[in-house]
């Protein structure tokens, strides 16, 4: 499968222009299938995101997802971005540790961040510092646990078959 | 007791804002959807949107499946158009295995999704009729898909939870006379949509009930993340059988139908025009429906390498993504991440919403024409 689906750059221009664009920012740029992957500290999530919204060659004004996932040793926030003007595609990853679940929000890039980030929070306990309202979304009030986690265990219920 | 009609007119009392509750059970909900309405008289002062009423946890249900049966997991997201559902799953796990799918099977999954999306299409024009007010286009838009999921039935064997695509390919050829089965179905399908065009797109109530309502501008719009024809209703070129063309799409002649207002007519509009062009497009289809296999070569167990892929696709509603994470070698995806359009779409329900009137908020839920099952996941 080609990886050379970008319209106005190839692959290796975009990285380029994506990289210098970051400037200072310590960040790994690949290829990754197709999209240009970053991997970044969590202190800069807000940085790069606000650069590559805002940079007209980069111009990613499209929040696809933010997809948390669960890797036991540790949480992986994934940010899925594209740009509708270039149709380049970047996906953002940041590494979490456990026993501190914390990111910045981004929903003062992108507004559409609101309910995935929220969706993030009831389902792996992932806290975004500076969401306005993190009550639960598609969870009740006080359910318990985080079902979207490796450890959560589906509970059970068990069956009655009357008397 | 004695009761004496007053007119109470006290000059120091105010006027208060009042919150009503709308949902989970509402006929215009289009589901178990709830909203929270703050009202100053008419107007609607905020929204508060509940959504979690069908939450499944498909996406963790899909981590104990195997790669074959989580198929039927995405017919239940977005139950109005299933094909597109399955569709995009199977993509996600042919891009990572590098699957090549036989031209046949590209030319009946284009036919059935762009079925399913004229079907889904006219769900909306009837219960969107019926949230404004009008009897008849419900029976008309009703009477249209209920012809297509009779053709889904013999193909798949079911109306609605098809389970039909597969990794590679479909399950099995289509059925004997299917040509002219949908030859004559589409020419049913052109009189019913010239039937509904003339209830609703020149009807002046309707006009009145929808232009200039719900309004959102081409930049917000995309902050929200929506997408679909509630993205192309505010005139953004957006659709990623054009932008990012996957199966045949690329080879097939259409256009993407676009609005300039973003408003609750334009998104009508464009709904209704998209029509057409999947009309156009399945006719291109059937012309071209070469014969040969319908599965490519795919082994028995699936077993994706180790990555993460995100794929996605033209859904009814907007942009389907899929966010495989595979840990290589399982038979099982580790993470299963499900971009749904209707749940970014729905986001954006507030700020349409905010300072519209109360009878105005029905109509603007619809013609964002949500799916729960695809919101809640």
């Amino acid at each position: 499968m080609s990886t050379d689906n970008f319209n106005q750059y190839t692959t290796e221009e975009f990285e380029t222009a994506t990289r210098a664009v970051l400037g200072d920012i310590k960040a790994t740029v690949e290829p990754n299938f197709g999209e240009l992957g970053i991997v970044c500290d969590r202190s800069d999530i807000v940085a790069i995101c606000k650069i590559v919204k805002q940079d007209p060659g980069i111009s990613m004004e499209y929040l696809r997802s933010i997809s948390v996932v669960d890797w036991v040793e540790h949480m992986e926030v994934v940010y899925h971005l594209s740009s509708i003007k270039h149709m380049n595609r970047i996906v953002i990853k940041v590494v979490i540790p456990l026993e501190d679940l914390k990111i910045d929000s981004v929903i003062t890039v992108w507004s559409g961040a609101d309910w995935h980030e929220r969706e993030g929070h009831d389902l792996f306990g992932v806290e975004f510092i500076g969401h306005p309202d993190m009550s639960p979304l598609i969870l009740y009030e006080g359910f318990e646990g985080f079902p979207g986690r490796k450890s959560f265990e589906i509970p059970v219920q068990e069956t009655f078959y009357g008397d | 007791m004695e009761t004496k009609a007053t007119v109470i007119r006290d000059e120091n009392s105010e006027t208060a804002e009042l919150r009503i509750n709308m949902g989970p059970q509402h006929p215009a909900t289009h589901g178990v959807f709830r909203m929270v309405l703050t009202l100053d008289g008419e107007r609607v002062v905020t929204v508060e949107p509940h959504i979690g009423y069908l939450h499944r946890g498909s996406e963790k249900l899909t981590e104990g499946e195997n790669f074959q049966q989580i198929t039927t997991l995405f017919d239940r997201l977005d139950y109005i158009s299933n094909f597109n559902n399955e569709w995009v799953y199977v993509r996600t796990v042919e891009r990572a295995m590098e699957v090549e799918i036989p031209e046949r099977a590209e030319f009946i999954r284009i036919i059935l999704g762009e079925l399913n999306r004229i079907a889904s299409h006219f769900l909306f024009y009837g219960t969107y009729g019926l949230d404004i007010g009008a009897m008849n286009p419900v029976m008309i838009g009703f009477r249209e898909r209920e012809r297509i999921q009779a053709l889904f039935e013999g193909v798949s064997g079911a109306r609605m939870m098809h389970n039909y695509f597969r990794v590679g390919g479909v399950k099995e050829d289509l059925p004997d006379g299917f040509v002219p089965a949908i030859n004559a179905l589409l020419e049913h399908l052109k009189k019913g949509y010239e039937d509904a065009k003339n209830i609703l797109t020149e009807s002046e109530i309707f006009i009145e009930r929808t232009a200039g309502i719900g309004a959102l501008d081409a930049e917000r719009t995309l902050d929200y993340g929506v997408t679909g024809p509630v993205l192309r209703a505010a005139g953004v070129d957006y659709d990623i059988r054009k932008a990012d063309p996957y199966s045949m799409y690329s080879d097939l002649d259409f256009s993407v139908p676009l609005g300039s207002h973003g408003d609750c007519y334009d998104r009508y509009m464009v709904r209704m025009l998209e029509i057409e062009q999947s009309i156009k497009i399945i006719e291109q289809c059937i012309r071209r429906l070469p014969d040969g296999p319908i599965q490519g070569k795919v082994s028995r167990i699936l077993r994706p390498p180790e990555g993460d892929f995100f794929v996605h696709g033209e859904n009814p509603r907007g942009d389907l993504g899929v966010y495989l994470v595979s840990t290589g070698g399982t038979v099982r995806p580790y993470r299963l991440k499900i971009r749904g359009p209707s749940f970014s779409n729905l986001m954006a329900l507030s700020s349409m919403m905010e300072g519209a009137y109360l009878a105005d908020s029905t109509v603007i839920l619809g013609s964002l024409d949500i799916v729960l099952g695809e919101v809640d996941r």
